[in-house]
């Protein structure tokens, strides 16, 4: 929360407090301003702040533990399958949500530990590409596996997927608050997923400023040394891989249970190199640099959606460029100006590993 | 006096290269042990395998009455070794008292769950690792870059602040490889007072170095290596006056500063 509100320009650096209560009504207003342009803008805002969660998850192993993962959407599959298997029709199976949620993380976690596993000698290049091989074995699975004992009905995925429910309360009907004023689902589910990324958050950060924060600076800065300091560079990695999964099952959760459908598709080597684009373009390393570089590469795309395909129907009669096509040549095309502009990324902070409140203040920055 | 580390047999080869043969040597509780040796003798080689960063082909340690797991670096430091580097190896991007902080993990205990929910002992812990963070800066004499991003600092310093993040880790035995290389005459007499200070905190002081001055004032046993051989190890005056010693030497060409 500080290092995001030292990232508000102009107001971060003079009034802190001011900046963070900026930030509170921003984030508890953006979909009623979303609301005035349409529906769909609140439902991409949703998905926006699930964009969020795996940053965030990404950012912890990529940037604090700096292993390289290229399959990391993989556990949002995992999450949101686990979702679709243990609360929908499919194997007429119904497990409440605060059940199936920790499940969805075990499960993600458990496949970050698989992945940990074998690719623990592994740096650089060669951990890029058996991530990415681990990424696509994922989808691969879950596209085939309807044959011969259908597990994951294949490419057309899974659908009717129980919605969030909790304590009986059921997000996806309108909150019906007068008998004329009522609160849409999409609503709803926004505040759930917000107060999902603010506990990620929290939690990332204090994990930052601990003992395993440091080991994994450490271990990222000079893995030798850090083990000649007496850290185990085994179980951190592993620790790395298991917690980023952990954050990705969370969200693979909430995004079946909010789409009601899940299918191969929506995890494609495309999502994982998209996640990661979000973190390198916020600034590797830094929570802020996590939370808005999801914010602004989730949101983007959808705007230049907006304005492209209309835009190209008058010019042209038809639609020349899928917004598909369109999206990833923006990623692309934020990537390269980052390099070329802001190697350090969006919000280049320089992440603290030590509880503030210890340090002492005679020595200067 | 009692004996902290005994070396037996050690032995290292790198395909073809014998980087040490059958080394045997004692180091006792409490003296500042130097070794030497002209360029390549397999000083660093030593302590690499000292300290489980490479597994010996040959022999075994025995630390403080129990064997020394071999390859296993995070168990060695647990039991109480730590060492620095020939080329200084910091966690360039992390400050001054962050890098010491980092030395303490082996010594501190929360666990995700403590950390995740911050509770007391958790919060004890870290205000602890900082406080004896800030200590040790302070012990070797660079508490005022405390949060210098320790890229940034002098040669000197980044000397410095390497021992400082070794001591963290509570070491009964600290192996330094060659801490006064590249520093001048004033710098290496503050580091000289330095080690005596650490010997007189009762840590053990294992020492590679170069300059002859400072391992003739500094040590109370020296051992030399030459080829991977242990060929000499007694009081300084002595092993200076070594035939073989001086052979080694000047036979290699490479004399010591
Ligand atoms: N990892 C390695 N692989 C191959 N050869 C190595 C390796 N490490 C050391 N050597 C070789 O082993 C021999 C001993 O090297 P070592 O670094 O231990 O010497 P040293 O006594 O520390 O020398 P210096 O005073 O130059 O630091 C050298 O010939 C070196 O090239
Ligand atoms: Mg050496």
């Amino acid at each position: 929360m500080n290092e995001l509100a030292a990232a508000v320009p102009w107001l971060g650096k003079r009034n802190p407090a001011a900046a963070r209560w900026l930030i509170l009504i921003l984030a508890i207003a953006a979909p009623l301003i979303a609301w005035q342009f349409g529906r769909s803008w609140v439902r991409i805002l949703d998905f926006a702040l699930l964009y969020m969660m795996l940053a965030l998850g990404l950012n912890l192993v990529v940037g604090f533990a700096g292993l390289l993962d290229l399959g990391y959407i993989a556990f949002y599959a995992v999450g949101a399958y686990t979702f679709a298997f243990l609360a929908s029709p499919h194997f007429e199976v119904h497990l409440p949500f605060w059940l199936v949620l920790p499940l969805g993380a075990a499960f993600a976690a458990l496949a970050g530990i698989m992945l940990g596993f074998p690719v623990l000698r592994l740096r650089g290049d060669y951990l890029a590409i058996v991530t990415l091989g681990f990424g696509e074995i994922v989808r691969i699975f879950m596209l085939n596996l309807n044959y011969p004992v259908n597990i994951t009905n294949g490419p057309q995925g899974i659908g009717m997927i129980d919605p969030i429910v909790l304590f009986g309360w059921d997000l996806s009907q309108n909150l019906q608050i007068t008998e004329r004023f009522a609160i849409n689902s999409l609503f709803l589910y926004y505040y759930a997923f917000l107060a999902c990324v603010a506990g990620s958050i929290l939690f990332i950060r204090r994990l930052q400023i601990s003992r395993v924060g440091r080991a994994w600076a450490a271990m990222r800065e000079d893995e030798l040394a850090a083990k000649a300091i007496g850290i185990n560079t085994r179980n951190l990695k592993l620790l790395a891989f298991a917690l980023g999964a952990t954050f990705g099952g969370v969200a693979g959760c909430l995004f079946g249970a909010f789409q009601g459908f899940v299918s191969p598709e929506s995890f494609s080597l495309m999502e994982s190199i998209a996640v990661l684009t979000m973190v390198v373009f916020g600034g590797m390393g830094n929570i802020a640099g996590a939370v808005i570089g999801a914010f602004v590469l989730a949101l983007l795309p959808e705007i230049l959606r907006h304005i492209a395909v209309p835009l190209q129907q008058a010019v042209f009669g038809h639609v020349l460029l899928d917004p598909e096509v369109l999206r990833m040549l923006l990623l692309s095309l934020a990537m390269i100006l980052m390099m070329l502009l802001r190697p350090t990324g969006l919000i280049p902070a320089r992440a603290r590993y030590a509880h503030p409140e210890n340090l002492h203040r005679s020595s200067q920055p | 006096m009692k004996t902290l580390l005994e070396a037996r047999g050690i032995g290292k080869r790198f395909g073809g290269l014998q980087a040490l043969a059958d080394v045997s040597l004692t180091i006792r509780e409490g003296e500042v042990y130097g070794l030497i040796g002209p360029n390549g003798a397999g000083k660093t080689t030593f302590f690499n395998v000292l300290t489980g960063a490479y597994t010996p082909d040959g022999g075994g340690f025995a630390f403080d009455g129990g064997e020394l797991p071999t390859g296993k670096p995070h168990r060695v430091v647990a039991r109480g070794i730590a060492r620095t580097f020939q080329n200084i190896r910091l966690f360039r991007e992390l400050t001054a008292l962050e890098n010491v902080m980092a030395g303490h993990h082996i010594r501190t205990r929360a666990g995700i769950w403590g950390i995740l929910i911050q509770n007391r002992h958790t919060r004890e812990e870290e205000r602890e690792t900082t406080e004896r963070a800030y200590e040790l800066l302070r012990y070797v004499g660079i508490e005022r870059f405390a949060d210098t991003v320790s890229r940034h600092l002098s040669y000197g310093d980044q000397r410095r602040l390497e021992i400082a993040r070794a001591l963290a880790t509570e070491p009964r035995l600290l192996a330094l490889d060659e801490p006064a290389a590249g520093m001048n005459a004033t710098e290496t007499g503050r580091l000289k007072a330095l080690i005596e200070q650490i010997r007189g905190d009762g840590v053990t002081v294992l020492l590679i170095e170069h300059d002859v001055k400072l391992v003739m004032g500094l040590c109370d046993r020296v051992a030399v290596l030459d080829f991977g051989r242990k060929i000499a190890e007694d009081v300084p005056a002595v092993v200076q006056r070594d035939e073989a010693v001086i052979k080694a030497y000047l036979g290699g060409g490479k004399h010591a500063h």
